[in-house]
């Protein structure tokens, strides 16, 4: 009988997660798949499985799962406490969860999202060869709720090569992402470009997949009209005519119609899928280095 | 042809006009530079997104100026004819706006080759480009939450379909039962960058 994972309770918000989808961009589909590929990679990793395999990408905890099988999960991203039947065990490690055991991920101290693999990878259908579920389009697999039993994979034949990964936990103090302006500074004063560096942003409560809404002093046009709408992708500033910046993350808009002042570079990315609500966040211009 | 930067994993090419952007997607679509990942066509620009770990910005600038762009008819020629029932709730005020009148917007609206520009908003949804500007119209100020699947409607100097129930602002002036999208069909999109359409007027 095949392996599942029972959900007993998916916490704030579980969604089944992979590296996304590519080369569908030209029909208005966008890449989705995990916030932070990073720690997707690593918890894929951890249990042997072919990097991109789909995990459950769980928001701000809360998750807890039943192993119908006998099962081997890991857990990384934000540091949740991890209990497997009440007994703490690790994160950025593998773990066993024999038949019948219950997975259970606290609220992290820090950090947004946690990735949990299962060795063989959770194996909903996939839709445009992706298993990730866009939340903006409604594309790919259902959100999981409590009593929903995904399905794993057949283990690969290989075996995890790390037993424990040292790793750096999310910050929840302020963090710094380095970005290059563009491609559209232009549209924007002097000052403002400015302000965009100098600035400690303050991540709202209304931030989803779909991007990061920034509080802080608006950014000011220096030019009146309206852009013809144009590409965007993870990491883009959009600044929308309220002036506060919005920073795009996986599930983003393909094509969008205000202009985007600067870009997060993509070695940050994984960074910025990790800021929670209320977090302070600076802009570093490493223009100058491109 | 201005290439402007997109942080360390995209090029935005500008271009002037949308025969320019077809014909420029037509040419990297046909010989993409090695780390290109994936392509976003627009009113007047193309997004040439890459791989960082791949490529970088400034190669595959290099490779975009030295790029001849292609006829954008060049394997492009597929056409689509879209049955629509021109029943639309906003129909009687598009045609007051354009001074057609109901019948007119009909006509104008079946009376010309439409060209699928790029896609976004949702999965499938072609922004398509008629022949002449008859039937420009604002957006509705106040949007609707919800519009069906197969709406047709009009915005700006877009005409376009709407792939799937969803909030929208588009000037509603009929519907299809064509299929714009299904994600189950290869390819799931109907009305992709380059293709042409024609509506008739369906009973």
């Amino acid at each position: 009988m095949r392996s599942r994972l029972e959900v007993l309770a998916p916490g704030p918000l579980s969604t089944v997660q992979d590296l996304g989808r590519f080369g569908h961009n030209a029909w208005g589909v966008t890449t989705s798949g995990a916030a932070d590929r990073g720690s997707l990679r690593l918890a894929n990793r951890l249990v042997g499985n072919p990097e991109e395999a789909a995990c459950l990408e769980v928001t701000l905890g809360g998750l807890r799962v039943r192993a119908h099988g006998d099962l081997e999960v890991a857990t990384t991203g934000a540091r949740c406490p991890v209990r497997v039947d009440g007994i703490e065990v690790g994160h950025n490690a593998p773990i066993r969860l024999p038949d019948g055991a219950v997975l259970e991920l606290e609220t992290p101290a820090a950090g947004l999202r946690t990735y949990l693999a299962v060795r063989g990878g959770i194996d909903v259908p996939t839709v445009l060869r992706s298993r990730s579920t866009d939340t903006l389009a409604g594309l790919g697999p259902a959100v999981p709720q409590a009593g929903d039993r995904l399905p794993v994979g057949t283990a690969p034949r290989t075996f995890g090569e790390v037993d424990l990964a040292p790793r750096f936990d999310p910050d929840g103090r302020e963090v710094t992402l380095r970005v290059r302006l563009g491609p559209r500074d232009d549209w924007f004063t002097a000052e403002s470009r400015a302000r965009l560096t100098s600035t400690a942003w303050t991540v709202t409560a209304d931030s989803n997949r779909v991007g990061l809404r920034l509080d802080g002093p608006a950014l000011q046009r220096a030019r009146e009209g309206e852009l013809p709408t144009e590409g965007m992708a993870s990491g883009a500033l959009q600044v929308p005519p309220s002036g506060r910046p919005v920073l795009f993350l996986a599930d983003h808009p393909v094509t969008g119609g205000y202009p985007v002042i600067a870009v997060v570079l993509a070695a940050d990315l994984d960074l910025a899928g990790q800021l929670r609500p209320g977090q302070r966040v600076h802009f570093r211009d490493t223009t100058a280095s491109a | 042809m201005r290439l402007l930067p997109f942080g360390d994993s995209g090029v935005l090419v500008e271009v002037d006009d949308l025969d320019a952007v077809l014909g420029l997607h037509a040419a990297v679509e046909a010989a993409p530079p090695a780390g290109v990942i994936d392509l976003v066509a627009a009113a007047r620009t193309l997004l040439v997104r890459i791989d960082p770990e791949r490529t970088s910005t400034s190669i595959v600038a290099e490779a975009l100026r030295t790029l001849r762009p292609l006829p954008p008819e060049a394997g492009r020629a597929e056409e689509v004819e879209v049955p629509v029932v021109y029943d639309g709730d906003d129909l009687e005020a598009v045609g007051a706006a354009t001074g057609l009148g109901p019948g007119g917007v009909v006509e104008a609206h079946t009376g010309q080759v439409w060209t699928v520009a790029f896609a976004g908003f949702a999965p499938g949804f072609g922004y398509l480009v008629g022949e002449d500007a008859r039937l420009q119209v604002a957006r509705r100020s106040d949007p609707r939450t919800r519009v069906p699947a197969g709406a047709v409607g009009l915005a700006g100097r877009y005409s376009g379909v709407y792939p799937t129930a969803s909030p929208g602002g588009w000037q509603l002036i009929g519907r299809t039962d064509l299929p714009v999208w299904d994600q189950d069909r290869d390819p799931p999109a109907l009305l992709r960058p380059g293709v042409r359409v024609r509506f008739v007027a369906a009973r």
